[in-house]
């Protein structure tokens, strides 16, 4: 076969898996995928309600824009770009340590460098489809709205999706040669959480401290920002300017992503193949500990002891606790300032901490009850399931009370009622992630972390509008309490729905 | 032979699948046996020991081990089990020690005994130089090693191999063999599936032959060979003649 012929083929193949991947992800791995991708159109079609609330009122918007519209709009824009970023450090990273294909590519007699040059492209091309998928509601809802000069949102989406896998590329491949390959992993997930949160959060902090408030409209629509930005013909605007349907710009940008991306690919495919290599011949850094005496205590001691230490010792755990901390370090700040001054928006605080603990116990019940990587030796063992649930959800609840304690200690000083109200919901949430994540358990290895949401999309959203309702409970029952019961009631159903149709009501 | 003398005691095993996987099975083997069952791919092996090591529920039957009945009583007939699948489950992220401290703590073995006999397992499967590092980088013999050695820190008394052999090296393969044989002289029981025929050969007291979730012939091989009909003949030939004899029939 001629090279031309092995790369259409290698085209063709890259293709066929993205999109089978894909349909997994999307159909969560169910047979019935007709019925799953009807399901999921239905979901896009609703989800065009939401998009309407957030993004109808601008469809009017035209260029030139007063400057706060602009700031607002291109910060909306570098975070989507953010959040692409984050999400294709991820995916370079799979490819560089989780595809099995390697061995088998490296050993073919085929010109490795035109090879990485379509796994390249591959990473941007699903990164790029990803976020058009989930912008499609938000861009048509501007088109049918405000005509279709907005079908140029479009072009914006595949040109920050082509720039943000260009930069992935190079900041992971940077990585590499700085550190090594053992390091590189746990890095890439560590900077592609801290790029994806950084942005919001640096926002909210700034505005904490200017303004007294958790919103990051607040600095985005002030004064200051105003008088910082630069003139309206500014390279800055761009993005902002295509997305308002200015085509030339757009064509350019697009353009300039191209470019970036081909780039990457003259630049970088040549060394992805010594990259690759590298990473197998330096399998796993050996890590030592040291020798000590077996503890003492019962069986359920050494299952808790055991998830523990593996939760200690896992890195996706270290980079998602890094940024629930970093989440938590506005409402913290914000704590901090309120002890010197009598601000009401303390509040706010309240459904940031439930939330987060919804969150972070969701994807803590998933690691110790479904992630099992020795599950014939727990189930071999002499000890009623029961038990072995019981034990690791203790897991769960003791590290989240580890994690939040010390703020809601702190929020106490502020006020006391606040404290306890946060407290029961922060306990509330906990059970209600850990409920769902044992009536949906599906027996998988730790390492499958990364696709836990497409094993049960049932399970995924009861999980989001759990934390979400319960941090709204929270803040309405300081506000408004009326509201908290009907927010409660809301909350209590969604959960029993997951309840009845999961497939192990414990 | 008595119920009380049985190690392990099957009657009327069931389960189905698309198809029967294992089909109204009896099986016993006696205490202090080394038992091999053998069987081609599909033929039911994996699922008859899934079922006695309490892993997966029988549609039918009963399960006594060493007179416990594993199916109303599983935590009692689990304690002195103990089950190797062919594939090493361990955790990536704990030491061979760190791991078997947590198995004997499942099992409720005192520390200050499994400390001991944790290290001394390690060291005769040829782990000396890799107590304290964790599993992560480890080759799939080592680990399974680890898995062997977890299941015998908690002194089993029935302990159940699925494939134990796969993967291993030709002197990783004389650690295990020889520690297994080790346990049988002990008096543990010892119950295990393979497809090396030699092994089964040279190790064990009995062999028993499955297909299409069916015994379809037990025995030491010396009874074998003389149900076949032929004094000199291998059981490798035996096996295929069984096998084929049973498609045939079906």
């Amino acid at each position: 076969m001629s090279s031309a012929g092995h790369l259409s083929w290698f085209v063709r193949h890259e293709f066929r898996l993205a999109w089978r991947e894909w349909l997994a992800m999307m159909t969560g791995g169910r047979r019935r995928r007709n019925r799953a991708v009807i399901g999921l159109l239905i979901a896009a079609a609703i989800l065009h309600l939401p998009a309407y609330a957030v993004v109808g009122r601008f469809a009017d918007l035209r260029f030139p824009l007063d400057p706060s519209s602009l700031i607002v709009l291109s910060a909306t824009i570098f975070l989507s770009w953010a959040l692409m970023l984050s999400q294709a450090i991820e995916s370079v990273t799979r490819v560089f340590y989780a595809r099995a294909d390697l061995d088998l590519i490296m050993s073919s007699p085929v010109k490795l460098t035109n090879i990485f040059s379509v796994r390249i492209a591959a990473i941007a091309l699903s990164v790029t489809s990803m976020a058009l998928l989930l912008s499609t509601p938000f861009v048509d809802v501007l088109v049918i709205l405000g005509g279709a000069r907005w079908l140029a949102g479009y072009g914006v989406v595949v040109a920050i999706g082509l720039s943000a896998a260009a930069v992935a590329i190079a900041i992971t491949v940077f990585l590499f040669r700085l550190i090594g390959p053992s390091r590189t992993r746990l890095a890439a997930q560590i900077v592609s959480a801290v790029i994806g949160a950084g942005f919001v959060i640096a926002l909210q902090i700034v505005a904490i401290l200017s303004y007294g408030t958790l919103s990051r409209f607040a600095v985005l629509n002030s004064a200051t920002a105003a008088h910082l930005a630069p003139g309206p013909n500014s390279l800055v605007w761009w993005p902002a300017r295509a997305a308002l349907g200015d085509l030339e710009v757009m064509l350019l940008l697009v353009a300039g992503g191209l470019v970036m991306l081909g780039m990457v690919m003259a630049v970088f495919a040549p060394r992805f193949a010594d990259t690759v290599v590298s990473v197998a011949a330096n399998p796993a850094a050996t890590i030592r500990s040291r020798t000590r005496a077996f503890r003492i205590g019962s069986r359920q001691q050494a299952l808790r002891w055991k998830e523990f230490l593996l939760l200690r010792r896992d890195p996706w755990l270290l980079s998602q606790s890094l940024m629930q901390m970093l989440y938590l370090v506005p409402p913290a700040l914000m704590l901090w300032r309120s002890f010197s001054g009598s601000s009401t928006a303390i509040v706010l605080i309240t459904p940031v901490i439930v939330m987060a603990a919804g969150q972070l116990a969701g994807g803590l019940a998933w690691l110790t009850i479904s992630g099992e990587d020795a599950a014939d030796l727990v189930a071999t063992a002499p000890l009623p399931p029961s038990r072995v649930i019981r034990a690791k959800i203790e897991v769960v609840l003791i590290a989240i009370a580890a994690i939040f304690t010390p703020l809601i200690t702190a929020l106490a000083f502020a006020s006391l009622r606040q404290a306890v109200v946060t407290a029961i919901a922060v306990v509330i949430a906990t059970a209600s992630a850990a409920a769902v994540q044992l009536w949906f358990r599906a027996q998988a290895k730790r390492s499958q972390f990364r696709r836990r949401q497409t094993s049960s999309r049932v399970a995924t959203f009861a999980e989001a509008f759990c934390s979400i309702g319960w941090a709204a409970t929270a803040a309405l029952a300081l506000t408004i309490p009326g509201a908290a019961i009907a927010s409660g009631i809301l909350t209590t159903m969604t959960l029993a729905t997951a309840w009845k149709i999961s497939p192990k009501k414990a | 032979m008595t119920s009380g003398l049985s190690a392990l005691e099957v009657r009327g095993l069931t389960k189905r699948f698309d198809r029967p996987a294992v089909d109204a099975l009896d099986l016993t083997v006696r205490v202090g046996e080394f038992y091999a069952l053998l069987g081609p791919n599909g033929a039911g092996k994996t699922t008859t020991l899934r079922m006695v090591a309490g892993l997966l529920r029988p549609d039918a039957g009963s399960v006594s081990i060493l007179g416990i009945d594993a199916l109303t009583d599983p935590v009692a007939a689990k304690q002195v089990v103990a089950w190797v699948s062919d594939e090493p489950m361990i955790y990536d992220k704990l030491t061979p020690l760190e791991y078997l401290e947590f198995v004997a703590g499942l099992w409720g073995v005192d520390p200050r005994v499994s400390e001991g006999s944790a290290h001394d397992l390690l060291v005769s499967l040829g782990l000396e130089a890799h107590l304290n590092e964790r599993c992560e980088g480890f080759s799939k013999g080592m680990r399974q090693k680890v898995a062997l050695a977890g299941a015998l820190v908690h002194e089993p008394r029935l302990i159940i191999l699925d494939e134990p052999l796969t993967g291993l090296d030709a002197l990783s393969a004389r650690h295990v063999k020889g520690l297994l044989q080790e346990r049988a002289r002990a008096g543990c029981t010892v119950i295990m599936t393979t497809h090396i025929l030699e092994v089964a050969e040279r190790m064990a007291d009995r062999i028993g032959v499955i297909a299409a979730g069916k015994l379809i012939a037990e025995g030491t091989l010396a009874e074998l060979r003389q149900q076949n009909g032929r004094n000199d003949t291998s059981l490798e030939d035996m096996f295929i003649a069984l096998v084929d004899t049973e498609a045939a029939a079906a």
